[in-house]
């Protein structure tokens, strides 16, 4: 700041970002995009991955320079050339992954994030100011608590609070309810909203949900592949609208319709028990079936079990007692199983679980069958062309978007990667199908797609388990719900019949 | 006992003796360890460390007549080692495992190579604190001789202790050794951070090694070190990166290796290679009943490569 200028203007702050554009190389994140975020306004920031939305926050935040275009603060332009010249102007950001050290208590925490931590701190002292800080705001945290000990609703409370803490006048929040039930978000989000009205913050919050956009936000600015797609004031915009100028005019894959009765139990789980890696209990003893033609969801906050129980299914994890049975007989995930039993799988972040980063698309597409004819002769002797033939006709029937079949597949986009896997999975018969937050940061195309093979798959009569934590798809594709709570299943209804309050009371465990 | 021999008290006391001196050396690796680890990198160099600091502060010692200049040499060597593994392992891609394997070798070839003309002649050593002049049984005397360095590194471990918790330097640290994304959404550079880290634990290391010339063996040969450095890199992992426990393991494991000595000092020769062999089965112990398959180390700082 130039010495002599008059301050910029107490309370909240504004943000304008002017003609932005980005350039990576060839690649053009963002392509003249301008932002308007008034003062003491809900602002929010829609678009689909890759839009760009992070690319412009980040340029406004001084985490990358722009290649062109400038960014005003308050009405004035400014130079941010790093994080730290945002945070003294009052610009705070919440990132979608934690910053929070988790090994540490939320006191040491919030302490540390300030610029002027003293080299011997004085705990006593330190203490009683957080104590009168936290007085002031809407949340409550325990200061005492490792960051680890506490729930995810409660760290976001903590980023938030840390924030706040250091004075920030404008905030960025970055999908800050994807971690968060219903309830939890709705109380985070409104004790935000009130803020705003008190005239003390500015919010711009990335998000795809339009629930929150429409019960909180007051104006909306939409991305669409780096370009402006569309802004205005919530009031006067439909979800559908917002649908539109998200997506433009792709053609999105139409879901199949729910056909067919449900059959025989397939996949059984009786006192199911697994433990995490610190060895603390995760899965409690779950019992459960799922029949054929029939998609059972599983609900939840992240941290409840969940990933313990797939790992378990998947052969990741010894199950610690109790047992699985598929098609009445012992489950125990080895690869003689797997075959037999027709199982298939669609972990979360499937380039880590499910595939093998530096070797190509062909060889990750081969996995399930690569030792048996036509891909290998003898059981050992492997036949490349297969491989090949087989991966021309898997890509071009699942728009996998790749090279050549023998790019190494983390080279692929995350939806990419995801219809990869769908093909090897789902590309031959299914009996059993297991799938974890199979749709988790990918785009409207992507999600569409993987929705329409998990609903045509269970049209077949596959038994099928989805875990997830986004609730709406859950609601979409099961016929039963079941919710995960501290490692137990505590609640369950018909998908048609079931309540989005009676499910998130249930997924915070009251 | 007036014929002032002891009997077979002689073997708790010279376990006792050997203890406090054998652990010296492990208490300023591990404690030095413990301080880099802490930060999110792993240093096996520090046997090199070790190695390199020995023959310094016996060298600058002979020279300049002065033990103390020889340890604060030994020290600064040490640190110059540390910059060095923090120096490569901040390029992109480079593993600090790897990087620690060969600055131990490079460290004890370098000593080895500096050290030949060091092996004749004879350095000033550092004083010890008679604790048992009030005695005059001589064993008991002799076990109460204690280095200074011995109680610097006793006080050295609660002093760590306190600062991880309550200086700005120690909470720092632990974030670049927690979260390096934490550490650096707040501004911090991760590889500084790490630079001083690494650099300190090389200084702690060089004392540790200034120990072993200076004091106990008490001179310069190629046969100094027999692994103490990486014994300690192993002691941090039991002491789960806790520098009150690094004091404490360093005592057992020296108590644990002057147990063949003190049995032969009494006569029971049987087995002395067995006993000898104390500290070394002791770890396998410690390590078969701490760890388990099912789970991850708790308390392991979570940047760590071997964690993560």
């Amino acid at each position: 700041m130039i010495i002599g200028e008059t301050p910029l203007p107490a309370g909240a702050l504004g943000v304008d970002a002017v003609a932005m554009t980005m350039r990576f190389g060839d690649f053009v994140a963002l392509d003249n995009v301008a932002l308007k975020v008034r003062p003491g306004t809900f602002h929010a920031l829609l678009g689909e991955n890759g839009a760009g939305k992070s690319t412009l926050v980040k340029c406004i935040m001084g985490y990358y320079h722009p290649t062109e275009g400038d960014v005003l603060v308050g009405g004035r332009e400014q130079a941010i050339a790093n994080p730290k010249d945002a945070h003294a102007l009052g610009l705070g950001m919440v990132y979608q992954h934690f910053t929070l050290v988790p090994a540490m208590t939320v006191a040491e925490n919030l302490v540390l994030a300030r610029d002027d931590v003293p080299a011997v701190l004085e705990w006593t002292k330190e203490k009683k100011q957080l104590a009168a800080f936290l007085a002031r705001m809407p949340f409550k945290v325990p200061l005492d608590s490792r960051v680890s000990d506490i729930s995810a609703g409660e760290r976001q409370k903590c980023e938030i609070l840390k924030q706040l803490y250091l004075k920030r006048r404008f905030l960025i929040l970055d999908e800050p309810t994807s971690v968060l039930t219903p309830g939890e978000a709705d109380e985070v989000l409104g004790m935000l909203r009130d803020m705003v009205l008190g005239g003390d913050l500015t919010i711009l919050m990335i998000t795809h949900k339009f629930r929150e956009v429409m019960a909180f936000a007051d104006e909306v600015t939409i991305l669409r592949r780096g370009k402006l797609a569309g802004h205005g004031k919530v009031a006067d915009l439909t979800p559908d609208n917002m649908a539109r100028m998200m997506i433009g005019a792709e053609e999105l894959t139409i879901q199949p319709a729910r056909v067919g009765g449900v059959g025989e139990a397939r996949l059984e789980l009786d006192k199911l028990s697994a433990l995490d890696d610190a060895g603390a209990i995760a899965v409690r003893g779950v019992s459960l079936a799922v029949r054929g033609g029939e998609i059972v969801g599983i609900a939840g906050v992240s941290g409840n079990g969940q990933r313990q129980l797939v790992e378990v299914l998947a052969g990741q994890r010894e199950a610690e007692s109790g047992e699985v049975r598929v098609a009445g007989d012992i489950y125990r995930a080895s690869r003689e199983e797997m075959r037999r039993h027709k199982m298939s799988l669609l972990p979360e972040e499937p380039l880590k679980n499910a595939c093998v980063g530096g070797m190509s698309v062909a060889d990750n597409i081969a996995f399930r069958e690569f030792d048996r004819a036509p891909f290998a002769s003898g059981g050992w002797w492997l036949n490349r062309t297969a491989f090949r033939d087989d991966a021309e006709k898997k890509i071009a029937q699942y728009k996998i978007k790749t090279r050549t079949p023998d790019t190494p597949i983390s080279a692929l986009s995350g939806g990419n990667v995801q219809r990869t896997v769908l093909a090897r999975e789902l590309g031959g018969d299914v009996e059993v199908l297991i799938a974890a937050n199979p749709c988790f940061g990918l785009d409207f195309a992507a999600v569409a797609q993987i929705h329409a093979e998990i609903m045509a798959a269970r049209n077949r009569g596959a038994a099928v388990l989805l875990v997830s934590e986004d609730l709406d798809e859950l609601l979409e594709l099961s016929d039963r719900l079941v919710v995960m709570f501290h490692g137990q299943f505590v609640y369950e209804a018909r998908a048609s019949e079931a309540d989005l309050t009676e499910i998130g009371r249930h997924m915070a465990g009251h | 006992m007036a014929d002032g021999t002891i009997g077979l008290w002689t073997v708790p006391l010279a376990v006792f003796g050997g203890a406090i001196r054998v652990s010296t050396p492990f208490l300023f690796v591990s404690l030095g360890e413990c301080i880099t680890e802490r930060s999110g990198r792993i240093n096996l160099g520090l046997e090199g460390t070790l190695v390199m600091g020995a023959m310094s502060a016996y060298g600058v010692s002979y020279l300049t007549g002065s033990p103390w200049l020889g340890v604060l040499a030994a020290g600064v060597t040490g640190s110059l080692l540390g910059a060095l593994h923090a120096g490569i392992c901040s390029l992109p891609r480079v593993n600090d495992i790897a990087v620690g394997i060969a600055l131990m070798l490079f460290g004890t070839g370098l000593a080895f190579y500096l050290g030949k003309p060091l092996i004749e002649p004879t350095a000033p050593r550092l004083p010890a604190i008679d604790f048992g002049w009030w005695s005059d049984i001589a064993q008991l005397r002799a076990a109460l001789r204690i280095n200074v360095l011995f109680l610097i590194g006793v006080v050295l471990a609660p002093v760590l202790y306190w600062a991880f918790r309550t200086t700005r330097w120690g909470l720092l640290i632990r974030t670049a050794g927690e979260s390096s994304d934490a550490a650096r959404a707040m501004g911090y550079s991760v590889l500084a951070i790490r630079l001083k880290a690494t650099m300190v634990g090389g200084f702690l290391a060089g004392i540790g090694g200034s120990f072993l010339s200076l004091f106990y063996p008490g001179s310069w040969n190629e046969g100094l070190s027999s692994g103490q450095g990486i014994t300690a890199v192993a002691l941090v992992i039991f002491a789960r990166w806790d520098p009150m426990l690094c004091l404490w393991a360093s005592l057992a494991f020296g108590g644990a290796a002057a147990l063949g000595p003190a049995l032969q000092s009494v006569g029971i020769t049987s087995g002395y290679y067995l006993f000898n062999a104390a500290p070394y089965i002791l770890t396998l112990a410690i390590m078969i009943i701490t760890c388990s398959p099912k789970r991850t180390l708790t308390g392991a700082p979570a940047e760590l490569s071997i964690t993560r």
